[in-house]
C-alpha cells in the first residue's frame, strides 16, 4: 500500500501544478515520472503466497508468457487468491504439485530445476491429452490451465501485453476509418471482393 | 480507461470473472443481474436473468444505443397472424414522435426504404469494419439486406454536443455525451431549467392513494439513512423498468386493489417477453494477418442485418428476427484469449504467437427476435421473499414456446451460411436447441408488464400510457409494450414517454389531472 499511497500523492502534486501553472512543464513531468517510478519501485509484498511460492509461480508465469513479470502477472493471482478461497486452494495445491513433481522427475524443487528439466515438465502439464498416458498429471495440468488462463489474463490487459498485441484503440480520433490497405487484404483473401 | 488500471483488471478483486460473475466492472451503469441485498427469484422450472441499473438515467447508461423504429406491421401482430395483441396505437401515431426523439437525441444511420427497418432522422453513419465488411458481402450473395445500424450516436455536433471521437468506452458513459444517456441528453440540461429536483438514492417503496383513487403520494426509502419518505404529488409516471414498475403496482395493497393498484384487469406482471437470442461465432481466415488497426468506431455495431423475409410464406415460425455483428481488434479484457489457450495450449512463445494470429479474427452473429406474449411469461410478487428495505420482490416464470426453438434454428442456420459465406468453417454446435436460446432477460429487453389497450378488463393503460383506473398514473418505461417486435425497445420507449408527457402536460392545463 506504501507505493499506492506514494503515487497518489504524487498524482495530487501533478494535479496541483497543472491546476496554477496550467500545464505541467517538461523538466517537473520528467521529475515525476521518475518519482512515480520510485515508487512504484519498493518491493511488492505478497499476501497469498510464501516467499517459496511466489519464486516459484513468478518462474511459472514467466515461463507460460515470456514478460509476464513486467505485466504484474504474479500480483495480479495474489491479489485475486488473497480475496478468494477457491483460487488459493487452486494455487496452493498446484504449487506444491509443481515442486513434488519437480523432486521426483529432476531431484529439485521446480525454481532449482534447470531450464531443460522445466520444460520437460512444463511439456508434460501443458496439453491436456497427456493425461491419455498418464492419468497421474490431472491435477499438474488442470492447474496449469489456471495459471495460464490468468497469466494470459494478466499480461494482455497490461500496458506491456497491450502494445505487444498491437491494439490501437482506446483513443481520440477525429474521424473513423479503416484503413484501404486492411480493408482489400480482408476483401481479397475472402474472396468477395 | 485501461484495464490495468485497477490491480484486479476488471476480474474483481475476488476473481469473480473466474467463476460466472464480475464482468461488468468498468461499466458506468451501476448495475447487474444481482446486485447486493435486492434479489429476485424465478418459479420452478423457469429461468430469468433480471439486469438493474441502480444510477441516473437508470439503463439507458447501460444499452447498445441502438436505436429502431418499429414497423408499421409490428402495431398490428393480432390483425397479421391472430398470434398476440395488437396496440391501440398504430405507426402514424407514433411516427411523428419518432421524428422528436430522433431529431431531439441524435441517430446515426442511413434511409434504405425497408419496410423491416423504418427510415427516421439520421446524421452520417461510421463506415463499416473489414469484419462488417466481410459480413456484408456475405449478405449480399444471400440476398440478405446488411445496412448500416441506427444508433444514437452522433457523428456531428448536435444540441451542443460534440461528435463521437470513437473511443470505445461507450459503455464506460459517454465524457462527452456524444452517445445517448438520458442522463446526460435529458435530465441534467432539464435540471438546468431550474424546474427539476433530483431525488438521488431513493428506492420508491409504494403508490399512496386517497378516498378518491387518485394518488397522492408516492412514499419511498432514503437508502442513505433507511428512512421512510413521502414526497406528495399531482401526478405519478413510472419509468423504473417494466418489471419495477410492474412491482411497484402489485405491491400496493388495499381493500380497493386487492390485486395491487391499476390492476383490475390482472393485467399487471404479465404479458412479460426479452428478445429470443442465440449466437454463432466463427474463425474467419480472410482476417487473419490483416494489419492491425484501430476498429474501436461507435463501440456496438456499424452495419446490421434487418430482418428480411417479411413476405415469406409457410415458415414455420411466425415474425422475425434481426442480426447484429460483433468483432474485431477489442481492447483486450479478463478473458479475450480464454479460447485460443484452450484450442492451443501450450506455453511460451508458441502461446503468444497462437494468440496474435488469432487476435481479431473471429465474429460472431447475434439474433434478435420477436417474442410473442403468452400467459406463461410473467411476474408476481414472491410472497417468501423482501430486499434490504423490506419490500417485498419479484419472481419470474418464464416458459419457451416452439416458435421459439423453430426461429432459433432458423438463426443457426442462416448465421452459419453467413459467416461460412465469409470463408470461415463453423464448428456444428451439438447442443439441444433449448440451449442455445439465450436466458430470458438476458438480452435486457424486459416489456409487456404493464401494458396498454384499449380495453380495461385486458389492460392496464389506455393509448397514452395512462392507467385506465387512476387517472394521474402514467408508466413511461417498456412496460405499456404490448408486443415485442424483433427491434430493439429503447427508442420506442423514447417515443412514447414523448407522447404520454404531451397528453399529460395537456391534461393538467385542462384540469383533468
Amino acid at each position: 500500500m506504501a507505493s499506492l499511497m506514494n503515487r497518489r500523492e504524487l498524482l495530487v502534486h501533478i494535479a496541483g501544478i497543472a491546476a496554477v501553472a496550467g500545464s505541467v512543464g517538461r523538466a517537473e513531468a520528467a521529475h515525476v515520472h521518475r518519482e512515480v517510478a520510485a515508487a512504484q519501485a519498493v518491493a511488492y509484498t505478497a499476501t497469498a503466497f510464501n516467499a517459496r511460492e511466489e519464486q516459484t509461480l513468478r518462474a511459472l508465469c514467466e515461463r507460460i508468457v515470456p514478460g509476464a513479470t513486467q505485466g504484474g502477472a504474479f500480483e495480479y493471482i495474489d491479489l485475486l487468491s488473497s480475496n478468494s478461497e477457491r483460487l488459493a486452494a487452486i494455487y496452493h495445491g498446484g504449487l506444491a504439485w509443481l515442486d513434488r513433481a519437480s523432486v521426483e522427475r529432476a531431484n529439485a524443487l521446480f525454481v532449482d530445476a534447470t531450464p531443460a528439466e522445466q520444460t520437460a515438465l512444463l511439456d508434460l502439464i501443458a496439453f491436456r491429452e497427456n493425461t491419455d498416458s498418464s492419468p497421474d498429471l490431472g491435477p499438474g495440468i488442470r492447474f496449469f490451465d489456471w495459471a495460464r488462463r490468468m497469466t494470459v489474463d494478466a499480461y494482455y490487459t497490461s500496458a506491456a501485453g497491450i502494445g505487444d498485441i498491437g491494439f490501437t484503440g482506446n483513443r481520440a480520433l477525429a474521424e473513423f476509418e479503416v484503413p484501404q490497405e486492411a480493408m482489400d487484404y480482408a476483401l481479397k483473401r475472402s474472396a468477395l471482393s | 480507461m485501461w484495464p490495468h488500471a485497477v490491480a484486479h483488471r476488471g476480474a474483481g478483486s475476488d476473481g469473480a470473472a473466474y467463476f460466472g460473475g464480475g464482468s461488468n466492472y468498468f461499466g458506468a451503469h451501476a448495475g447487474g443481474y444481482q446486485l447486493p441485498g435486492e434479489p429476485y427469484t424465478a418459479a420452478p422450472g423457469s429461468k430469468f436473468r433480471w439486469f438493474r441499473s441502480r444510477i441516473t438515467g437508470g439503463r439507458t447508461n447501460h444499452f447498445g444505443r441502438i436505436f429502431f423504429r418499429f414497423s408499421d406491421y409490428d402495431f398490428k401482430p393480432y390483425s397479421s397472424d391472430g398470434l398476440g395483441t395488437d396496440w391501440p396505437i398504430t405507426y402514424e401515431d407514433l411516427s411523428p414522435y419518432y421524428d422528436k426523439a430522433e431529431a431531439f437525441i441524435g441517430v446515426a444511420g442511413t434511409r434504405e426504404g425497408l419496410r423491416s427497418a423504418p427510415d427516421g432522422i439520421f446524421q452520417v453513419p461510421p463506415p463499416p469494419r473489414a469484419h462488417e465488411a466481410l459480413v456484408q458481402g456475405s449478405c449480399r450473395n444471400l440476398g440478405i439486406p446488411c445496412i448500416p445500424a441506427r444508433m444514437a450516436v452522433i457523428t456531428k455536433p448536435h444540441n451542443g454536443r460534440p461528435p463521437c471521437h470513437y473511443c470505445g468506452q461507450c459503455s464506460r458513459g459517454c465524457v462527452t455525451a456524444s452517445n445517448y444517456s438520458s442522463s446526460q441528453v435529458q435530465i441534467f440540461p432539464a435540471m438546468e431549467t431550474g424546474r427539476v429536483t433530483l431525488i438521488n438514492d431513493a428506492m420508491a417503496r409504494e403508490l399512496i392513494t386517497d378516498d378518491s383513487g387518485a394518488i397522492t403520494a408516492v412514499s419511498y426509502i432514503d437508502k442513505v439513512t433507511r428512512s421512510e419518505q413521502q414526497i406528495r404529488c399531482r401526478a405519478v409516471v413510472l419509468a423504473a423498468s417494466a418489471a419495477e414498475s410492474a412491482r411497484l403496482l402489485l405491491n400496493y395493497k388495499s381493500s380497493r386493489h386487492e390485486h395491487g393498484l391499476s390492476n383490475s384487469s390482472g393485467a399487471v406482471g404479465r404479458f412479460l417477453t426479452d428478445s429470443i437470442a442465440t449466437s454463432v461465432r466463427t474463425h474467419v481466415p480472410a482476417l487473419e494477418g490483416m494489419p492491425i488497426h484501430n476498429s474501436d468506431g461507435t463501440a456496438a455495431y456499424h452495419v446490421y442485418a434487418p430482418w428480411w423475409e417479411l413476405s415469406k410464406p409457410n415458415k414455420d415460425f411466425p415474425r422475425g428476427y434481426h442480426i447484429e455483428i460483433s468483432g474485431g481488434f477489442n481492447l483486450p479484457r479478463v478473458g479475450a484469449f480464454n479460447a485460443v489457450c484452450r484450442r492451443s495450449q501450450g506455453y511460451g512463445q508458441s502461446l503468444k504467437d497462437a494468440i496474435k494470429k488469432d487476435y481479431g479474427t473471429w465474429v460472431s452473429l447475434n439474433g434478435r427476435g420477436e417474442m410473442i406474449p403468452t400467459d406463461d411469461s410473467f411476474c408476481e410478487i414472491d410472497p417468501d421473499t423482501v430486499d434490504q428495505w423490506g419490500i417485498p420482490t419479484l419472481r419470474f416464470h418464464f416458459t419457451r414456446t416452439e416458435h421459439e426453438f423453430k426461429m432459433v434454428e432458423h438463426m443457426q442456420e442462416h448465421f452459419t451460411a453467413i459467416l461460412e459465406g465469409t470463408g470461415g468453417t463453423v464448428e456444428p454446435d451439438t447442443r439441444p436447441t433449448a440451449e442455445k436460446i439465450t436466458t430470458g432477460g438476458a438480452v435486457t429487453h424486459e416489456t409487456g408488464t404493464v401494458r396498454m389497450g384499449n380495453n380495461p378488463s385486458t389492460s392496464a393503460l389506455n393509448k397514452y400510457c395512462q392507467s385506465h383506473e387512476v387517472r394521474n398514473l402514467f408508466v413511461a418505461d417498456a412496460g405499456p409494450f404490448v408486443s415485442h417486435p424483433e427491434k430493439n425497445p429503447t427508442l420506442t420507449i423514447c417515443a412514447l414517454a414523448w407522447r404520454t408527457a404531451e397528453y399529460l402536460a395537456e391534461e393538467m392545463r385542462k384540469g383533468n389531472v
